[in-house]
């Protein structure tokens, strides 16, 4: 339990850092911290705890990364770049690419290959997760307000 | 928008065509300026078209790149492009367009919106040194969240905060970009090959991984990926050969320090 937190708290610091790299206006900054670190401990917790294949990990890192980044959008009234940039940060594969980058220097073609797949799989995931929850939070606004009639995009 | 016909060059001067180009250069330069701040291309198009369709001007044709963006107003015969040259991460600018754009839907006049736009160019970013140590803060919080050993933690603090400085240092003084980030991940890897070679750290693997990580384009590919299927095949090709380039870049570096030191 102390680790999660510990893992939190990690993550939180990447996140925020991040957000002062990106430039985004202070106000936002521990929003898209919490975006980072609840990403990032869904994919943890699945992934090390319950020992989930990382693809399926990521994916649902990426679903709790974009829920998390509509709510604070309606919250705040910023763009979602905002937080899904932020929170993305914890999640990037940058192991594996680095494992492929190793292994060429190595002339391990065949390993590098692997991990180099591996790591673009995993970002595919990650891409697709994002996608598959902003395109269901579109059709479900634009069902209400068509239910609605409120002619006014957010 | 499928089933309507494209009304080409209809003459129409309902309009005084000095507020016309009023209306112009704010949605012209709203979007250059999300485009050259990290916004993604399907928001730009939309933020355009939603500024210059609520000033009452109709059949607005834009068409916006990772590259160029062309906006036409074809009722009034105007059509104009710019290049995006430079691009870069300052999302608090797409934060204040984005702000500026649901005032315009609101009722904000044009006036009032043209000196909105000169406010928000003239903002300014946090300054060098605090991006240059929270650089370093975030390498530090990667190699505690791969469980690296505390003993690691200060030279991870060093090489990223170096990878950072140089990126964002040596970017102003030329536009290619390739070069200044081969030379950080280079930096990053040599300071941490040295001070493990000298036996003060412990796994050298993951000080490079942590400390690369500012660089890395985790969230190009993601929003080239996410551009592409979205539709916007040309944006979302040229913003992933952008990422490619940075991977190959970092790998390069990295890879120059191994090879050198074995």
């Amino acid at each position: 339990m102390s680790n999660i937190i510990l893992q939190f708290i990690f993550s939180f610091f990447a996140s925020f850092s991040f957000g002062i790299l990106f430039n985004i206006p202070r106000k936002h900054l521990i929003a898209s911290g919490v975006t980072g670190a609840c990403a990032w401990l869904t994919y943890y917790i699945l992934f090390n705890a319950l020992e989930i294949d990382p693809l399926i990990a990521n994916f649902a890192g990426a679903i709790m990364l974009t829920s998390f980044s509509i709510f604070f959008t309606k919250k705040f009234h910023a763009p979602m770049i905002v937080f899904v940039t932020c929170g993305l940060i914890p999640l990037v594969p940058g192991g594996k690419a680095y494992e492929a980058v190793r292994n060429i220097v190595e002339s391990d073609y065949s390993k590098a290959l692997d991990a180099g797949f591996q790591a673009a799989l995993i970002s595919f995931s990650i891409a697709m997760g994002i996608i598959l929850t902003e395109m269901f939070y579109e059709i479900f606004r634009n069902i209400s307000k068509r239910g609605r009639d409120n002619t006014h995009a957010s | 928008m499928l089933d309507q016909l494209e009304q080409i060059d209809r003459p129409d001067n309902s309009l005084d065509l000095k507020y016309v180009r009023k209306v112009f250069f704010v949605a012209l330069n709203s979007g250059k300026t999300l485009m050259e701040n990290g916004a993604e291309t399907y928001r730009v198009e939309d933020t355009m078209f939603r500024i210059a369709t609520h000033y009452g001007i109709s059949n607005v044709q834009v068409f916006v790149t990772t590259t160029v963006i062309i906006l036409s107003m074809n009722d009034y015969g105007l059509s104009q492009q710019v290049r995006i040259d430079v691009r870069n991460n300052n999302l608090e600018k797409v934060v204040n367009i984005n702000d500026m754009s649901r005032r315009i839907v609101a009722g904000l006049s044009i006036h009032d919106a043209i000196y909105e736009l000169k406010k928000i160019n003239d903002s300014k970013i946090f300054p060098f040194w605090l991006m240059v140590l929270f650089g370093g803060v975030a390498g530090m919080m990667f190699m505690m969240m791969f469980k690296g050993s505390v003993s690691d933690l200060p030279v991870t603090f060093i090489a990223a905060s170096m990878g950072v400085f140089i990126t964002e240092w040596i970017q102003r003084y030329t536009s290619i970009k390739f070069f200044t980030e081969v030379l950080a991940a280079f930096m990053i890897a040599l300071i941490a090959g040295i001070y493990v070679k000298l036996g003060f750290g412990t796994n050298v693997d993951l000080i490079i991984i942590a400390a690369v990580m500012p660089l890395v384009p985790g969230v190009p590919i993601t929003n080239a990926l996410r551009e592409i299927i979205r539709g916007h095949f040309l944006a979302g090709t040229m913003k992933g050969v952008e990422a490619g380039l940075t991977a190959v870049a970092i790998g390069a570096g990295v890879g120059i320090v191994f090879v050198l030191g074995g």
